[in-house]
């Protein structure tokens, strides 16, 4: 009789679980933004398949998403201010709040708790709980002497429950320290330099680096110095040269790290700087196709594959960090703007937002593997994010 | 952010007398690319939705004051110190008219 019943029991629950989502990792798995039309692709890197859509986003245009630490689920970020909480495994909306104007990232507490989104409009920080989205904390970028509100960019976080962002219109960096159960207290770097517009923090999370749009060089703090300051780092490059218009403003987010090199776009010019990742001097240059937007290594380091601002952003090139060759060149279509890498760099998905499509490539051979058609595909973000700091 | 907007008229005023007030619209095959690129490529830096983002917003009311001919200038020749790019060389002056006219008129989205 009892076993019986027990029986019973557990055929129940495993049945309303299976309902509820499909017994499985969430490891392989990750989100495609459609812009356009404010949804996400829910997609399996080892099928290479769509699982589900989840629409009703909001304005996806330059969104882009972090994950919780167990991989279930993705906040996404959007343009007007939107902040989605989406399960992968059902694929669906768990909630959705409009927290603010204007907004361009955003960024998740090493203990997962928090999600901070930096916004345009009204200029600043503002802090959820991860669970419920229920607003804990606002940071508002006020500078000067009239308390004018900066948009804020770079929004990281970093180890002990810190983030890191830049006041575009200010030129300065901030740090918040947010301590479990206290309020944020805030460190502030000023005269960082004219118009940082992008930042990143290393994935040790020792070196954050904004790149200034006004000035040549970039302002770096290490983290792990007793007392951090901001210093200016390749100073020289660029100087006196003519720059190009710059018609896409380049991603730092993706800065690839290979061994002891990294590689970052330089702003207006057809070339990637490589900089010695210990001293941050720059140790050489390598010409590329056009303006770089993203320069992104595979994640063991052997090779960069970098994309291009309009109007060459058909193209892509994939660079070998040992000799800093170009070793392949491929058109996948026009605006093949965002690639991300599977966990171990196997495979590659690019979105080619014009041709409505997103295709999956082989990074030993270059081969097209899979072609998935999606709306206006634009960010691409896997799971694998979740574990890994600044991302 | 002052002393930008004034040094702007002052490049706005210099620099209209350049564009030449051209007759000819862009076909629609033409019109069509246009469309495209300001939703996605100027949507890049002033939101798809044209609200704002890095550049401000290029809604109707925000360019009330400036004639088709500032904005096509604004266009075709960037704004120096900021991360406006100039088109010129992607756009004709007739292109950066039509584009300049639908955006004070609220673009088509
Ligand atoms: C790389 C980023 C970028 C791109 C791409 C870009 N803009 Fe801009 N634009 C800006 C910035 C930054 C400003 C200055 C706004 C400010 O600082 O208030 C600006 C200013 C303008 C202005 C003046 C508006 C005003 O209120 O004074 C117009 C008009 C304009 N842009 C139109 C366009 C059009 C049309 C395109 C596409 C053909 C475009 N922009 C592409 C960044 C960009």
């Amino acid at each position: 009789m009892m076993k019986h019943l027990l029986g019973i029991v557990l055929l129940a629950t495993s049945c309303i679980a299976a309902a509820a989502a499909e017994r499985r990792g969430t490891g392989d798995l990750g989100i495609v933004v459609e812009r356009a039309v404010g949804a996400v692709q829910i997609i399996d890197t080892t099928q290479r398949r769509v699982l589900s859509r989840v629409t009703g986003l909001g304005d996806l245009s330059h969104a882009s998403a972090v994950f919780s630490r167990d991989g279930r689920h993705a906040f996404v970020f959007g343009r007007d201010g939107g902040l989605s909480k989406i399960d992968l495994l059902t694929g669906s909306l768990v909630k959705r709040i409009v927290q603010a104007g204007n907004s361009i990232g955003g960024a998740i507490s090493d203990d997962g708790r928090l999600v901070a989104v930096s916004n345009y409009k009204p200029g600043g920080v503002r802090f959820f709980d991860s669970e419920s989205l229920e607003p804990v904390a606002d940071i508002p970028a006020a500078y000067g002497v009239d308390n004018e509100l900066s948009k804020v960019v770079g929004l990281v976080d970093a180890p002990g429950r810190r983030f890191l962002f830049t006041l575009y219109d200010a030129g300065e960096i901030w740090m918040a320290h947010y301590p479990s159960g206290g309020v944020p207290k805030i460190t502030k770097f000023a005269h960082v330099g004219e118009l940082p517009y992008d930042a990143l923090i290393t994935g040790d999370g020792r070196h954050y680096v904004a790149g200034l749009f006004g000035e040549d060089g970039l302002a770096h703090i290490d983290l792990w110095a007793d007392k951090p300051v901001v210093r200016r780092i390749l100073d020289h490059y660029g100087r006196g040269e003519e720059k190009l218009p710059v018609y896409k403003m380049p991603h730092l987010e993706g800065w690839a790290r290979a061994g002891d090199r990294m590689f970052l776009p330089a702003v207006g010019r057809h070339e990637l700087l490589v900089i010695d990742a210990t001293t941050f001097a720059e140790i050489g240059r390598v010409a590329v196709h056009g303006q770089p937007i993203f320069a992104i290594a595979r994640p063991d380091g052997r090779q960069v594959w970098v994309n291009f601002a309009h109007p060459l952003n058909d193209t892509i090139q994939v660079i070998d960090t040992q000799n800093l060759e170009i070793i392949h060149e491929f058109t996948p279509g026009k605006a093949a703007l965002h690639m991300e890498f599977t966990p171990r760099g196997e495979n590659v998905w690019i979105s080619v937002r014009d041709a409505d499509r997103v295709d999956i490539y082989d990074t030993q051979t270059f081969e097209r593997l899979e072609t998935l058609p999606m709306d206006k595909p634009s960010g691409i973000f896997f799971t694998a994010r979740a574990n890994r700091i600044g991302l | 952010m002052r002393a930008w907007k004034s040094m702007l008229s002052a490049v706005v005023a210099s620099a209209s007398i350049g564009v030449a007030l051209a007759g000819v619209l862009p076909d629609p095959v033409r019109q069509a690319e246009l469309t495209h690129l300001v939703l996605h490529d100027c949507g890049s830096c002033h939101g798809m939705t044209l609200k704002g983002g890095l550049g401000g917003p290029l809604l109707p009311a925000n360019l009330d004051h400036y004639s088709s001919e500032d904005v096509a200038t604004f266009i075709l020749d960037g704004i120096p110190g900021k991360p406006m790019p100039p088109w010129r060389g992607q756009l004709s002056t007739q292109d950066a008219l039509w584009i300049a006219e639908q955006l004070k008129k609220g673009f088509a989205q």
